[in-house]
């Protein structure tokens, strides 16, 4: 981490599915590499997510999505962060999610996302990444 | 000869057969230690000898490695069911080829229904979109998003109908997939056979309705757990005189292996989930014998071929001695565990998918061997989102040269006397029953839920198995390992329509428009009632889906009286 | 720093946000003492200028005791009456990797998009109490943003427990059946610090003991245990049998303040009104007794000291002078030579010099 500041992420389950395997390993395995892990636990709304990204000024916002509804739960967060003055906060996340439609999301601003099969190092080293290279803040 | 000298006859051979037994494993003993000599002196593959589950494989299983007598293992179709439940099994009738299936709306499930009926499919297993498995209406604000997107959305009985409209639900036999509102959805299908003029008393077919598991593992769930299993106990009343040959319950390991729990952990958690709900039934002084025969199972079957095999074995002998001797259960049908199974989701991989059909037919094989009664093999493209058409033939087909070609549903429980599958037989069942003694010390079921014990040990073996996976241990082809040939493939994967949300919450307000208000409160109050008392809820629901009230009305309804359920966190 | 002085340049418009009560001011602000980057004292020196107000309540106890669903409840109760409430719910940092698992917003979900409401997680940051060294002054810039009411939720593993009365007003230790007897409780200096015990889980065995026992531990240090039995010769068993047995009279203490034993379940809200009662009791006795007052002094006191500390600290190390002259001592003592407290000499003496 340079900054040498710890880096905060909120984990969040968005919407009615509650497989929460991965969300969980996701978020032991930040915690295991040093990052303070906000867990919001399942059925969260768009609102909830973002408002709680707020008070906790988080870095990054990881969401699980394996029902499929990426494409309209993504974009959602993403306005809602923006309109809350958080646009600076990384919104990646990973699920069942086609590779086009990451391009897609992509392409409108969200970060990197992660699909079956991705390596818990992955996803912390991208975010590392990241971290380490934003415009300061 | 004399009484007394035949039996120093008889005694005399029996020592001498002793002595030649003993003999026999000294022989045997000595035969191995020279083989373990060899064994060791020659270098071995750097690989992880163990079960995915982290059970460690020894290199050879002999003689030696027999435990309990012939007892143990009977013969299928009696006491203890270890090498089967039935005495004929597939020489009579092969295992039930059921895929799940659904989507978006309910007339698309029904055509694809009725495509898998013409390709031989032989049962109709419905799966839920999310809004209905959480209870929640398509036009609900909940619900946005998320109305079709992962099985169909059934909102009312009028959904109901309209899936099932041209299926005749006196020869089809059904499994729905669903929990937390499973009641309700239930009492919408009963309703929907009415309306077809088919006779409660005939339906076929299984609701999966385990709550317990929810709370475990999967997290679907509507109603905190006592209200939530009284409303199962109802079920059992109901279904066993309305229904007699419908299975109201089908206790899941599935959802449990799935969230990352191992193989003896799937068995230990299913089955003593299923004595909880048998202990239920028998507390409501339900007679054991009415409902147990209906209880059904339903086993995840993951990659390990022999761990897999031996759990469903090692699941019917444990079943069967604690219904037999802790439950007083009479009937030869209460002892019988009678299984559906899948294959393992969480096995299949997104990169080089096709590989998916192979890991499918081989967890198909080990569900055949271990003598499964119904199976769902899963596509290869289900990483991605729901299966093509030809995805899911091939997955049908999977089964049907397994059942056909493969030979293996010629004999019954062909592995048995394995040295290596009656050993881990035994083994699983002894796991299973040290976990029982765990749970136990915990106070049971639902206190070990509200302690949060199973899903913190099912948390632990996930993130030890991602772990492995991570470090190169266990080897995932085409993941961490021979990744040649990742390159992107056309596989045409299945997009939801947005519209099919617009065109759902449209119908609703159709509905809505259409129907008799004033049945729709008198029912919900005589619901709100009947939750408020002992008295059995289903005729009640019944009587509300023939009103036409929604999913979400009847489930608001029980829940002002029930309360909601507040999830409790557990790494 | 004069008392009017105000924050860094680079801060006015975070504290004219802050002013306006916009959340992600507090947070951003929360976020600047949380790390100690430059200008935090400034910035909260402005703030903290006008003196406390909020109502500050701290719960404390084992892990798994059920806090945070009590300070959810709590919460909740305190929206229903309009009140303004700010949380900080402080979980343990991870020894070996650094990191936390921060997870009790997770009970308060019910209260996410409530804008009545903030909700902050802390983790510990090698702190050895249950709580982060900055916590305290998290809780006044709540305090400071406006908040009635702020909740404190430790770790509560009990080796520096003092920490929270430094934070909060009243102090509601909260144990389950499970967490062990009352001795724990005493051995882990609970005893000390507690305004209001909570038994939670009261519908598992064992409540009742745990009760009782927390009961008598406190009559004894109050000791009072004997103090309404007359003496021997006319003693009268049956009133004296009768009084012990009233477990529910709280026990006396010199001050007036009787730290009541209450039960609830949290899952159920039981007990929650009585304990919501027993929080503004205390508050009221706190303000009519002056202890409040008192309380208010010797934080002040514990404030200054840490923050004299943590210069002194930051001012003896940030010295090349002391640097050099540590590694010095190392080395001399490393052959042989010299013990640490002639290096600490040496070192003092430059700086003081």
């Amino acid at each position: 981490m340079s900054e040498d500041r710890k880096i905060r992420i909120l984990v969040a389950k968005p919407g009615l599915d509650g497989h929460d395997r991965g969300a969980k390993v996701i978020a032991s395995a930040f915690r295991d590499a040093g990052f303070e892990v906000i867990y919001t636990g399942l059925h969260q709304t768009p609102e909830m997510i973002v408002s709680a990204a707020v008070q906790e000024d988080v870095d990054v916002v990881a969401m699980s999505v394996l029902s499929g509804a990426h494409m309209t739960l993504f974009p959602r967060v993403k306005e809602l962060l923006d309109e809350a003055g958080a646009d600076h906060v990384l919104l990646t996340g990973g699920g069942i999610i086609p590779e086009e439609d990451m391009a897609a999301l992509e392409a409108q601003g969200i970060g990197r996302l992660f699909g079956p099969g991705t390596t818990t190092t992955a996803a912390i080293d991208y975010v590392n990444e990241w971290f380490a290279s934003r415009p300061s803040v | 000869m004399s009484t007394i000298e035949r039996e120093l006859l008889d005694r005399a051979e029996l020592e001498e057969a002793v002595r030649d037994r003993d003999r026999e494993i000294s022989e045997l003993k000595a035969r191995l230690a020279e083989w373990e000599e060899v064994y060791d002196s020659v270098p071995k593959r750097d690989a992880v000898f163990s079960t995915v589950s982290g059970r460690e494989v020894r290199p050879l299983y002999t003689e030696l490695d027999r435990g309990g007598g012939a007892d143990a293992l009977g013969f299928p179709g009696s006491y203890p069911f270890t090498r089967g439940p039935y005495t004929s099994m597939y020489r009579t009738r092969l295992w039930t080829m059921r895929q799940f299936a659904g989507f978006a709306t309910a007339e698309e499930t029904n055509a694809r229904y009725k495509y898998l009926l013409e390709h031989g499919q032989t049962g109709l297993s419905v799966a839920f979109d999310f809004p209905t498995l959480m209870g929640f209406d398509s036009d609900h604000a909940r619900s946005l998003g998320e109305v079709g997107v992962c099985g169909v959305a059934i909102s009312s009985l009028a959904d109901m109908e309209q899936l099932f409209d041209g299926i005749p639900l006196d020869q089809v036999s059904v499994s729905m997939t669903i929990n937390g509102p499973a009641i309700i959805l239930f009492c919408f299908y009963v309703a929907a056979a009415e309306k077809q003029g088919v006779d409660p008393k005939v339906l076929r077919g299984t609701v999966q309705n385990d709550i317990l598991k929810e709370y475990q593992a999967q997290h679907a769930w509507v109603f905190p757990p006592e209200p939530a299993l009284r409303c199962i106990v109802d079920m059992f009343e109901w279904c066993s005189e309305h229904t007699p040959k419908y299975n109201p319950i089908s206790i899941s390991g599935y959802h449990i292996r799935e969230a990352g729990a191992t193989a003896a952990e799937e068995l230990a958690f299913t089955l003593r989930n299923g004595f909880e709900y048998v202990e239920r039934g028998i507390a409501r002084g339900l007679d054991v014998d009415a409902f147990a025969p209906r209880l059904s199972f339903f086993f995840d079957i993951h990659n390990d071929f022999f761990e897999e095999i031996a759990k469903l074995r090692a699941a019917r002998r444990i079943w069967a001695r604690g219904m037999k001797e802790r439950y007083g259960a009479k009937n030869p049908d209460s002892w019988r565990l009678r299984t559906h199974c899948q294959t393992a989701g969480v096995t299949l991989t997104a990169q080089q998918p096709e590989n998916n059909i192979v890991r499918v037919a081989y967890q198909a094989m080990a569900a055949a061997l271990g003598g499964t009664q119904s199976l769902h093999t899963n596509s290869m493209d289900e990483t991605l989102s729901l299966p093509t058409e030809k995805a899911v033939r091939i997955a049908l087909r999977s089964q049907q040269i397994l059942a056909y070609e493969s030979g293996v549903a010629n004999t019954i429980d062909p592995l048995a006397g394995s040295y290596f599958v009656e050993r881990l037989t035994d083994d699983l069942e002894r796991d299973a029953l040290d976990l029982f003694e765990e749970i136990d010390a915990l106070g049971g079921v639902v206190p070990g839920i509200e302690q949060g014990w199973f899903q913190q040990r099912i948390a632990a073996s996930a993130m030890r198995q991602q772990r492995e996976v991570e470090s190169g241990d266990r080897v995932v082809v085409g993941v961490n390992h021979f990744l040649e040939g990742s390159e992107k493939l056309e596989i045409e994967t299945l997009r939801i329509d947005a519209a099919i949300e617009k065109r759902q919450v449209k119908k609703m307000a159709e509905m809505r428009a259409g129907r008799d208000d004033a049945a729709v409160q008198a029912t919900l109050a005589a619901l709100r009632d009947a939750c408020a008392t002992e008295e059995n809820v289903v005729p009640r629901i019944l009587d509300c889906a023939r009103a036409y009230c929604t999913l979400y009305e009847i489930r608001a309804a029980m829940e002002e009286i029930f309360g909601a359920y507040k999830e409790p966190v557990f790494f | 720093m004069t008392d009017t002085a105000g924050p860094l340049p680079r801060h006015e418009s975070l504290l004219a946000r802050f002013r306006e009560g916009k959340p992600i001011a507090l947070a951003r602000a929360i976020s600047m003492v949380e790390d100690e980057r430059p200008g935090f004292q400034e910035f909260l020196h402005t703030v903290m200028a006008s003196g406390p107000a909020a109502r500050r309540v701290g719960f404390t106890g084992p892990p798994g005791a059920g806090k945070s669903s009590l300070v959810a409840a709590a919460a909740t109760a305190y929206r229903a009456s309009q009140e303004h409430v700010g949380v900080v719910a402080v979980d343990p940092t991870s020894p070996y990797s650094g990191g936390a698992l921060l997870g009790d917003r997770i009970r308060m979900n019910d209260l996410a998009t409530d804008p009545g409401i903030f909700i902050r997680s802390m983790a510990t940051r090698g702190s050895l109490g249950g709580l982060a060294t900055t916590t305290k002054e998290v809780v006044d810039l709540m305090d400071a943003f406006g908040f009635d009411r702020v909740l404190v939720e430790t770790v509560g593993v009990g080796q520096t427990e003092l920490e929270i009365t430094a934070a909060a007003d009243s102090v509601v230790v909260v144990l389950v059946p499970e967490s062990g007897d009352a001795i724990q409780a005493m051995k882990a200096g609970l005893m000390e610090i507690a305004d209001i015990f909570v038994v939670n889980k009261a519908d598992r065995p064992g409540a009742p003991r745990l009760v009782r026992e927390l009961r008598q531990a406190l009559h004894l240090r109050a000791g009072s245990a004997m103090k309404d039995i007359p003496a021997h010769h006319g003693v009268d068993l049956g009133q004296a049998m009768k009084r012990e047995r009233t477990t529910d009279a709280p026990p006396p203490r010199a001050g007036g303040w009787e730290i009541p034993v209450l039960t609830t379940n949290a899952l159920t809200n039981e007990g929650l009104d009585e304990l919501l009662e027993t929080i503004q009791r205390h508050r009221n006795w706190l303000e009519e007794s002056g202890t409040l007052t008192e309380r208010r002094r010797e934080r002040a006191a514990v404030r200054i000291r840490d923050v004299v500390d943590r210069e002194l600290r930051r001012v003896a190390w940030a010295s090349e002078g002391s640097r050099e002259l540590l590694e010095v001592g190392v080395d001399r003592i490393s052959r042989g030579k010299g013990t640490p407290y002639s290096a600490a000499e040496q070192i003092l003496s430059a700086l003081l010099r």
